[in-house]
């Protein structure tokens, strides 16, 4: 069946079985791989994007249910080839080891700045403790968030 | 892979991806309100500052450029990372690609005795591979050539790989799994070290070799304890400890993507550290030459050792599918297959009886050191080593025997996991220790400190510290650092009025870097250094980035060493056929062993172009540039290698366990608080300080990402990961129920690093990778011991395991420590 | 993902009646599905036994929150999220705000709906406990009309429940009337977030001149399903908080619960704990 949604700003119309999950869907039908599956039961956040501005898990997303949903994924973050402020932060703050838990955590830092300018570390931890990273120990995550914060990345 | 580097300013992009910018030096230095900041001023202490002064004039003197190494450098991957554009093996497609999927066995043990395959399945579809497919042997070899790549006749553990089936269509694979059926004899299984160690089951083996997989004896000078030294002592401690599996969780799982060519032979990437022992493992199982086996790292998420081996494993299998299918085939395991499945660090058992005088200085000690390999041999031999090593920690033993064992059980096979029998042999260690210091009358550091392992002094194999070691002023620093009297005192204060017990403990302890003995000289590893048609570096190594840094430090490295922007230097993928065996990316051997080789091979590069292209001496990087397109144009390709050279002083003799283990030992003090909630007697790390002497910090921010990462790490293998077993099946094979830490349940991390340049490493920097893992859990539980009066032996230790001892009705066990009342044998009833 | 994705179908009509239509027609045809959060979990570890379904997804006459002068009636289709912002339910019912904050994880939040919780009829799961705490109603649609009973008698045996094979849980309603209570929730788990509860107590209770008026008291894993502890709730009516009173209201709650070893946790330890959360509880009152 047919699903018409909006992905990174640009339409799409999807062919697909209407359960097949929407992490499957962005990876295999929409070669956007930036979403990862890393345990297939919302539980490490690797999957996340945002739909309709709200951070979900895509591996538990059926995607007949994200029918005329605005998908934002990690590769529309980005402005216009250059680096969104959060992407730098991670970049510059050592936010980033493997990568792999990388492009759920930056989406659901610009999910938490969009709710909190200027989070305490208590709400930072919070908004980020869907996201699991194994290499971290989310410290330098959390000063990549912070750091964001102060530059002014939530928009 | 170069990179760009951009500036964003505040809430404005920054400048496009495609330019190059020079490096800006990130001046952040802002403080949360936990203090997780960049590390510590790294400080060196007067005694030593003549030693660091030598080891840095030479490099001082090579460089007029700004410093790179020591400075933070934006990961030379991670733009990719960020943008989400970095190829993890599965995000990569093939032409024409088809899939892999394993069938595995549902017992632990027995003889297979039919395998039917359901009717209701299309099976020509199907590409069906089983043992009788394996072109050479049908062994996955690493130490021992005990571990079959597909089981024939027998299993040996549950998920043991029976048949490998591959399809074009992904989702029709898992059904096709589930419809063949295989029938077996069950045979007895073993579970335990115990159980192993009985007999009665033999499932490895034979004789005096039967159920194990090694053993070791290390005797300081090969001399056996003097009976009068037990006679004598003061007192004689035991106690017996216990560690369990730990799942090393790389949020992205084991996957390949095999090739195969009846011409050009077999091609596999994907996630792992060590390419070449894939390479090494397709010769044998394919009968081919290792210029006929590619092995490819594609960009991998995380690997803590787990894909150290077991890659030899999935790649085998995903290549014997490629070879019979005549297609590419894709072999990615789900969370749960990788977590059932694949290696896991050993479990452990260790017993200390140690003779000690009143005084506190330790007189003897024995050490019987177990660990449970599972079914195959796999890397036991070398975590029993490392473990064995380590036993004994930093500390001065006049006599020292340590018995060590590797036990083989009816489970998935373990393999390496950060620390690699290190973080085993030090929990018990330093429980131990503090153990002793409560016997004899001492606090933790004053007992540390009468026996600390000095410059100058021998190691239990005999090993003459001759690089500065001052264990005294780290535990002086740590202790002061993380206030450690104050809220000792402050807790004993606060505790008997408190529902909430909090504790203060701490662990001291080394890890030894590279691979042990005469290790690295068999690795004879190798590093090349070519120059582009642009005349760019390119450092071609086969060390792998999986997070730890790897691309970004050897490139500081060589861009310090050739004078010239890091932004210049560029890293191959590591890829079989392009570059030379640098060894295994392991052992916290990378930026020591394999740095130093950048650095070498570097300075030939500058010597090469000096010689025979007019480098001029100083030179700016617009001379570099020209002088090495001038010798592409006029000489050809430029491209310098070299080996791996030992130092003529170091020496081990692998009969008698002696001798110089590690070229260079990183050093450490780590404090834990804890807070333990008698309501719902769950334990909590609330803060947490390391500080360690590394070297030389290559990269501050990797540095720390190191610590804060590994430290995390141990935290979980003290108090939440647990890996839950039943009838040798693991139970928890899912992230719901294996308990990883999330960021609500970490502390700050401290990190705080000293530095006494090793001449074994690049620019003296000495392996951290693994060091965090050692001291987390003893900490900890020290720590509770503190808050609590309670001894924990065993890890992970659980709410539960803190509600069963506190509310234990009476106290049969030996928590009484006085002397007076238990005599001078103080020992724990083994269970 | 251990399961063909083309073996299942799954259809979004866009009222509520239509799907109430779907469910009479064919009861056991097609299974409801809301957030996924729980369904699809299954679906990827390939034990996804119904193949067919409804989704109940976003549909308005489901996802809501209103606020009437005496009650709030929260519809069965509100995610965490839509609870957790809503400023009634974050002002006069915190114990169900904090039981919402500590479901899954904000990603979790935002696709998992209260009904779904309650449905799925895990007896470690959320919300229930507060709901308990409460004494909220559930009404339960179908085409036959609507019906209204507490949320106590709602759960039967394990993952048994009043819901007829052609109903729907339609909305949660709690009365505002808690002028005076004082309340409690704590969950227990291996961490301290995204974890299943180990044991969860959820309480709110009235004091007059010093003597427990009333308590309720609501329970997660300390039975097949979420439960109040009645026994317990019996000890302490009309009692002062004293040594005494506390100590056998403890032994009430021993004698109650009848947890399990599982996975995740054991009996004994659910049981203690839980006495101690109640212990907790009474010492603020």
């Amino acid at each position: 069946m047919t699903i018409t949604c909006v992905i990174n700003n640009k339409e799409k119309n999807i062919e697909a079985p209407p359960m097949k999950r929407l992490l499957d869907v962005l990876r295999e039908d929409l070669h956007l791989t930036g979403a990862k599956e890393g345990c297939g039961e919302g539980e490490c956040g690797a999957c996340a994007v945002l739909i309709n501005g709200d951070l979900v898990n895509s591996c538990l997303v059926p995607v007949l249910q994200a029918e005329g949903a605005e998908i934002t994924t990690i590769e529309g973050l980005a402005i216009d080839e250059r680096l969104h402020p959060i992407q730098q932060c991670f970049l510059e703050e050592g936010g980033a080891q493997c990568g792999i838990c990388t492009p759920g955590m930056v989406l659901a830092t610009h999910h938490l700045l969009d709710k909190y300018a200027q989070p305490t570390l208590l709400q930072i931890q919070e908004g980020l403790n869907g996201n699991l990273c194994r290499c971290t120990g989310y410290m330098r995550i959390f000063n990549a968030v912070k750091q964001a914060s102060l530059v002014g990345a939530a928009e | 892979m170069n990179t760009s580097y951009l500036r964003a300013g505040k809430g404005e992009g920054g400048t496009p991806l495609k330019q190059l910018g020079t490096q800006e030096k990130s001046t952040h230095n802002h403080q949360l309100n936990r203090d997780c900041s960049l590390p510590d001023t790294v400080q060196t202490t007067p005694i030593l500052r003549a030693w660091v002064d030598f080891v840095l004039f030479f490099t001082l003197l090579m460089a007029r450029t700004p410093q790179i190494v020591g400075q933070s450098p934006p990961r030379k991957e991670g733009v990719a990372k960020v943008l989400g554009r970095a190829q993890y093996v599965d995000d990569i497609v093939l032409p024409d690609m088809w899939f892999g999927a394993t069938v595995r066995s549902t017992i632990p043990r027995g003889r297979i005795t039919s395998i039917t395959f359901d009717p209701g399945i299309p099976w020509h579809e199907f590409t069906i591979v089983s043992a009788a497919d394996i072109p050479g042997e049908n062994c996955i070899v690493h130490l021992t050539k005990d571990h079959p790549c597909l089981a024939e006749t027998h299993v040996n553990h549950a998920e043991e790989p029976v048949l490998l089936l591959a399809h074009p269509n992904r989702a029709v694979l898992p059904a096709a799994v589930a419809a063949v059926h295989i029938t077996y004899e069950v045979l007895p299984a073993i579970y335990s070290i115990e159980d192993s160690e009985k007999k009665e089951q033999i499932i490895w083996g034979e004789g005096d070799q039967a159920n194990t997989f090694k053993t070791y004896l290390m005797q300081k000078n090969q001399v056996p304890i003097p009976d009068e030294v037990w006679e004598k002592a003061d007192f004689i401690v035991e106690g017996e400890y216990r560690t369990g599996a730990q799942e090393q969780l790389y949020i992205e799982n084991n996957g390949v993507i095999a090739e195969y060519d009846a011409e050009k032979g077999v091609t596999v990437r994907g996630s792992m550290q060590c390419p070449f022992y894939l390479v090494h493992a397709l010769t044998l199982v394919f009968n081919l030459p290792a210029e006929k086996c590619r092995v490819i790292q594609t960009e991998t998420g995380g690997a803590f050792g787990g894909k150290e081996d077991f890659p030899s494993v999935i790649g085998s299998h995903a290549a014997l599918l490629a070879m019979k299918s005549g297609h590419s085939v894709k072999l990615c395991y789900d969370r749960s297959e990788d977590m059932a499945a694949t290696t896991k660090r050993h479990p452990s058992r260790t017993r200390h009886r140690t003779a000690v005088s009143k005084d506190g200085k330790l007189l003897a000690g024995e050490i019987d050191f177990a660990i449970d390999g599972g079914a195959y041999a796999t890397l036991s031999p070398v975590v029993l080593s490392r473990g064995t090593i380590h036993a004994p920690g930093p500390y001065n033993w006049p006599y020292i025997t340590v018995r060590a064992k590797a036990m083989a059980t009816n489970i998935p096979p373990h393999g390496a996991f950060r620390g690699f029998g290190a973080p085993q042999s030090i929990f018990a260690l330093e429980r131990h220790m503090d153990k002793i210091a409560k016997v004899v009358g001492l606090t933790p550091e004053e007992f540390r400190r009468r026996n600390f392992l000095s410059t100058g002094d021998r190691t239990a194999t005999n090993q003459l510290l001759s690089d500065p070691v001052d264990m005294q002023h780290l535990l002086k620093r740590a202790l002061k650092e993380s206030n450690y009297h104050a809220k000792r005192k402050q807790f004993d204060r606060e505790n008997p009025t408190s529902t909430i017990k909090r504790g203060i403990g701490f662990a001291s302890f080394f890890h030894g870097a590279g691979f042990t003995g005469s290790g690295e000289r068999r690795l004879a590893s190798e590093v090349a250094i070519d120059i582009t048609s642009e005349g760019r570096p390119r450092i071609l190594v086969s060390s792998t980035e999986f997070g730890q840094g790897t691309n970004t430090i050897l490139c500081q490295v060589a861009a310090q060493t050739l004078g010239l922007p890091y932004e210049e230097v560029l890293i191959a993928q590591p890829d079989t056929r392009v570059v030379p065996n640098s060894g295994p990316t392991v052992a916290s051997r990378t930026a020591m062993i394999v740095g130093k080789l950048v650095e070498r091979a570097s300075t030939q590069v500058l010597e090469r172009l000096r010689a025979e292209a007019d480098l001029p001496t100083p030179h700016t990087s617009t001379d570099f540039k020209r002088a090495a397109i001038h010798y592409g144009e006029e000489i050809g390709r430029l491209e310098v290698c070299v080996r791996y050279e030992s130092p003529g002083n170091i020496f081990w003799d692998d009969d008698t366990y002696s001798g110089e283990a590690y070229p260079a030992y990183a050093w450490a003090v780590y404090v834990a608080e804890v807070a333990v909630d008698t309501t719902t007697y769950s334990a909590t790390v609330t803060n947490f300080h390391t500080i360690q002497e590394v070297g030389k910090v290559l990269h501050p921010i990797l540095a720390a990402g190191q610590i804060e990462g590994g430290v995390a790490q141990g935290i979980g293998y003290a108090l939440y990961e647990k890996c839950l077993w039943n009838n040798g099946h693991m139970a928890n094979n899912q992230m719901t129920n294996y308990i990883m830490p999330t960021s609500a349940d970490l502390p700050p991390i401290h990190v705080t690093f000293e530095e006494v340049p090793s001449p074994h490493g690049a620019f003296g920097a000495k392996g951290i990778g693994e060091l965090p893992m050692d001291g987390p859990a003893p900490a900890i539980l020290n720590a509770i011991e503190h808050a609590t009066g309670i001894s924990f032996t065993e890890i992970p230790l659980l709410p539960e395991d803190i509600f069963e001892r506190m509310t234990r009705p009476t106290d049969t066990g030996t928590e009484s420590l006085d002397p007076a009342v238990a005599g001078p044998i103080f020992s724990e009833a083994t269970v | 993902m251990r399961s063909n994705v083309s073996q299942y179908e799954l259809i979004a009509p866009n009222s509520l009646d239509a799907v109430l239509q779907i469910l009479a027609d064919s009861p056991d045809h097609y299974t409801p599905i809301a957030g996924g959060t729980e369904l699809m979990v299954a679906l990827g570890a390939g034990r996804l036994q119904p193949k067919k379904f409804v989704s109940l997804w976003n549909l308005e006459e489901l996802r809501f929150i209103e606020v009437a002068s005496d009650a709030i009636i929260i519809g069965a289709g509100s995610t965490f999220t839509d609870i957790r912002k809503h400023p009634v339910i974050a002002d006069e019912f915190s114990i169900l705000a904090q039981a919402a904050s500590w479901t899954g994880s904000i990603a979790n939040q935002n696709r998992g709906t209260l009904g779904g919780n309650i449905v799925n009829a895990s007896p470690a799961a959320d919300s229930p406990p507060a709901l308990l705490a409460y004494a909220a109603d559930v009404t339960l649609v179908s085409t036959r009309g609507a019906r209204t009973l507490p949320y106590r008698d709602f759960h039967l045996a394990y993952k048994e429940t009043e819901l007829e094979p052609d109903e729907l849980l339609h909305s949660i309603t709690i009365s505002r009337n808690l002028k005076g209570y004082k309340t409690y929730i704590r969950k227990v788990g291996p961490r301290y977030a995204q974890a299943i509860s180990k044991v969860a107590i959820a309480a709110i209770a009235r004091m007059k001149n010093g003597h427990i008026e009333n308590i309720r008291i609501g329970a997660a894993s300390l039975r097949e399903f979420p439960a109040r502890l009645t026994a317990t709730e019996k000890s302490l009516i009309g009692k002062t908080v004293s040594a005494e009173t506390i100590a056998a209201a403890r032994a009430a709650v021993l004698a109650e619960a009848r947890p399990i070893d599982d996975i995740r946790s054991t009996a004994k330890y659910r049981a203690t704990v839980a006495a101690n959360l109640l212990e907790e509880f009474l010492r603020t009152l």
